[in-house]
């Protein structure tokens, strides 16, 4: 479904991505893992268009997404969540995910301003799957409180809402178990996998290692800016790069 | 009771049709302010607005209506000239490029033959009225309250906190910059054209940067929460002259000074309802 | 006749590079468009013309004083004013509306201290002679302003390329929390920063003010957006941009006035700044920032 082929991304003179290619197939969960400045989030950035790549293409189905502005490339069926989780605050929940569902509420300002039956039927329509995404992260009972006043958890969860709201082919996830407690993370997982048998295919960058392992039918490992490894979990564990990329040759 | 309120009229209907006009060009720029753009520039559509719709009245006879309707439009057409290059990059770019612009139109109307260079539009004839501009007032006041609860409204409040994850949402920021840059200019200009038409002349002098800081403090002041702080933070400021005038030279330092302590110490401006319902639990406490 | 415009456009074009050399180094460091800049200009332009009518100093002494005094007010207004949102994260909106504030009340207090007239420096204050090179004519006090302009410039980059607290004062620029967990004070940074660009905004001004011989309290305002031309055209945080953007406009301007009508010198840097937006946003060498997500 998504294909990444020799993604480079140059900063100056520092290369953050060399030649990197690899397949995520549709209906999996595939994780992204690596040292920290490997280059993870910068290849999320590059496949959602917020920057540009110096080389190399991703495809997303038969659909070219590099090069298109950020915005296009949701429209194309990316959803995504940021490593340090980019809600709005001063919005409330329902709100926050009925933003994510910009593209799908058909109106515009005419139906607005005229206040149209159709403008008043997609607000309905849109509150309502709101609700339900909501309900999928267990968080239907705050719809109506103020996003900035969540628990870390709870907006990591919003986050997750939001983004399906967008009704992607492919969810980036960054990140997502970043600052949770173990209980936390446990929900985390079982969230995800939920999330995953219904269909919606899975692109995940972690650092947990348990939670890649448990969660991921496929794995990625860059390591400054290169693929090192690629392949299921049982493969990536045995591979000798990652085990001295992470702890170093000594380890 | 009549005759007092005929009184007052009399000697008030200035200030009124004043405070009337602010509070339009408070919403003009609380419209840019609500997705994260400052724009310095309404003062300058209001004057381009002023100065056409004054033209319109004077050398083409079009009925009002009219002339206030060219008067929205030729601003909302620069807006979009300036707009188009510039909002395609983050909001400072667009305060920026407004910050200079009021000069330049000043210094335009001030060497054109036709906008009558520093002597300005004489004699145009008194067509506002109080109707027209509660009526104007009341469509816009509807035209927020829809927006505020659309996609619309919320893709600016998106914009304004996080422009990055709103285009992550797929909304396309740049238009909606746009339009609401666009939306604010015309308004602007509408406001412009009323004003010319009750205070009978046209001069480049008005619509330059200072009035276009006056706009924006009366809006922070007021509170750029909803559409309501700007329109009652620029009617207060419209109306503290009439009571600071023996500060004479000072009293648009203490503009400043407002500005500075509202944005350090009241950044929700007067109007916060998070401040009220935060009194209110008090009170019931 | 074009080597003369070309003379009096160096002169012009290197106080605005001065100018626009403080406005960006607060962008760089801050990371906000400081548009109270222009008070701290006209500030030193006053400050000097006090120190010179009423402490009978000489004109050379009293820049160095007056570039003191509006390094001292630039300071004042950081801490006052910007430190504050700083602590509270505000809207990066904030900070800029903050500073129209300030100008608005220090431009707006002067005019009321000093009446809204154009002040000029006592007769005898500036040098007046000059010198006949082939056609072209040069004053001592051209001379002196490109001189003085340049040697601040360029000390300033000789310190910032050069030094420890050069360097210090680049890595907050680059990255003010990785900066403050190597072990960098940077408030102390942010405070210097502040002088020192005030203090070269007031030099500039009392050049400028010896230069047209005139004072008036919105002379600040006026170049204002100048000062945003140049620093977009140069790219927004960047040095070497803000020295070159600066001659180029003031090229720009005196030969436009020189070429076209002086009606419409001001618009010039409007104009540029349209242009540069249209076709380089980055400016000639900023980078364009990438935000990483």
């Amino acid at each position: 479904m998504l294909r990444i082929n020799g993604l480079t991304k140059q900063f100056g003179g520092l290369r953050v991505l060399d030649e990197v290619s690899f397949q995520v197939p549709e209906g999996i969960i595939y994780g992204l893992i690596g040292p920290n400045g490997a280059g993870k989030t910068t290849l999320f950035n590059l496949i959602t268009g917020i920057i540009k790549p110096t080389a190399g293409s991703v495809h997303l189905g038969s659909k070219l997404l590099t090069g298109l502005a950020s915005y296009r490339v949701t429209r194309a069926g990316i959803g995504r969540t940021f490593q340090n989780i980019r809600i709005f605050r001063e919005m409330t929940l329902l709100e926050n995910v009925m933003v994510g569902m910009h593209d799908h509420l058909c109106y515009g300002l005419a139906g607005t301003l005229l206040a149209l039956p159709s403008q008043r039927r997609e607000e309905q329509r849109g509150r309502e799957r709101a609700r339900e995404l909501l309900s999928w992260v267990s968080l239907e009972d705050k719809a109506g409180i103020e996003a900035g006043s969540l628990s870390y958890g709870e907006q990591r969860k919003l986050e997750l809402a939001r983004a399906l709201a967008t009704d992607p082919k492919l969810l980036l996830i960054d990140e997502p178990a970043a600052g949770m407690n173990p209980a936390e993370t446990e929900e985390l997982m079982a969230e995800i996998t939920r999330i995953s048998r219904r269909g919606y295919t899975i692109l995940l960058i972690e650092h947990d290692m348990r939670l890649v392992m448990g969660l991921c039918q496929r794995i990625a490992v860059l390591n400054f800016g290169a693929l090192i490894a690629e392949g299921t979990p049982e493969e990536i564990r045995r591979h000798a790069g990652v085990v001295e990329a992470y702890l170093g040759k000594d380890g | 009771m009549t005759e007092t309120l005929q009184v007052f009229w009399a000697t008030y209907n200035t200030l009124v049709f004043t405070v009337g006009v602010h509070a339009m060009l408070a919403l003009s720029i609380f419209l840019t302010l609500s997705c994260g753009l400052l724009s310095l520039g309404n003062a300058a559509f209001m004057g381009i607005g002023a100065y056409t719709a004054a033209l319109a009245t004077l050398r083409l006879g079009l009925p009002f209506g009219e002339a206030l309707a060219l008067g929205g439009l030729l601003p909302g057409l620069v807006a979009l000239v300036i707009g188009i290059p510039t909002l395609r990059l983050s909001g400072v770019y667009l305060a920026m490029a407004t910050l200079g612009f009021g000069e330049v139109v000043r210094v335009i109307f001030l060497n054109l033959e036709i906008t009558g260079g520093s002597m300005g539009l004489n004699g145009i004839p008194m067509k506002t009225q109080l109707w027209h501009i509660l009526a104007i007032l009341a469509v816009l006041v509807y035209g927020f309250v829809r927006i505020r609860r659309s996609k619309i409204g919320r893709s600016f409040e998106a914009i304004k906190e996080d422009e990055t994850a709103a285009k992550a949402m797929g909304i396309n920021t740049t238009a909606y910059k746009l339009l609401a840059f666009v939306m604010g200019a015309i308004i602007a200009g509408v406001a412009g054209g009323l004003n010319a038409h009750f205070t009978f002349f046209v001069s480049p002098r008005e619509y330059g940067f200072d009035p276009a800081v006056d706009i924006l403090t009366g809006a922070i002041f007021g509170g750029t929460g909803s559409f309501v702080g700007p329109m009652i933070g620029s009617a207060i400021l419209a109306i503290l002259p009439e009571l600071l005038r023996f500060l004479q030279a000072f009293r648009l330092a203490v503009n400043g000074l407002i500005l500075i302590l509202v944005v350090i110490y009241l950044p929700n401006g007067i109007w916060d309802r998070k401040l009220f319902a935060r009194l209110r639990k008090k009170g019931a406490a | 006749m074009i080597a003369q415009q070309l003379v009096n456009a160096l002169t012009l074009g290197s106080v605005y590079a001065l100018f626009a050399l403080g406005f960006t180094l607060v962008f760089g460091v801050l990371e906000v468009i400081n548009l109270s800049h222009g008070a701290v200009f006209m500030a030193g332009a006053y400050a000097a013309l006090l120190l010179v009518t009423k402490a009978n100093l000489g004109i050379w002494v009293a820049l160095p004083l007056a570039m003191l005094v509006s390094g001292a007010l630039g300071l004042l207004i950081d801490q006052v004013v910007l430190k504050p949102l700083r602590a509270r994260r505000a809207h990066h909106l904030m900070p800029m509306i903050a500073t129209i504030g300030v100008a608005t009340l220090i431009t707006n207090a002067i005019q009321g201290i000093f009446g809204a007239e154009t002040s000029r420096f006592p007769f005898g204050t500036i040098p007046e002679e000059s010198f006949q090179i082939g056609a072209i004519r040069i004053t001592e006090l051209q001379i002196a302003i490109v001189i003085i302009s340049s040697l601040l410039m360029l000390l300033l980059v000789a310190i910032l390329k050069h030094t420890r607290l050069g360097k210090a004062v680049r890595a907050v620029a680059e990255n003010p929390q990785t900066s403050y967990l190597l072990g960098i004070n940077v408030e102390a940074v942010f405070c210097l920063v502040s002088f020192t660009a005030a203090a070269l905004g007031g030099g500039a001004g009392v050049l400028i003010g010896l230069s047209f011989n005139s004072i008036f309290p919105f002379m600040g305002q006026a170049l204002i957006p100048k000062g945003v031309a140049v620093i977009i055209l140069g790219g927004l945080g960047d040095v070497r941009g803000a020295m070159v953007g600066g001659l180029f406009l003031g090229v720009a301007e005196v030969m436009s006035v020189a070429y076209l009508s002086s009606d419409y010198r001001d618009a010039v840097a409007f104009g540029l700044l349209f242009l540069i937006l249209l076709v380089r946003p980055a400016g000639l060498f900023g980078r364009v920032m990438e935000r990483k997500a």
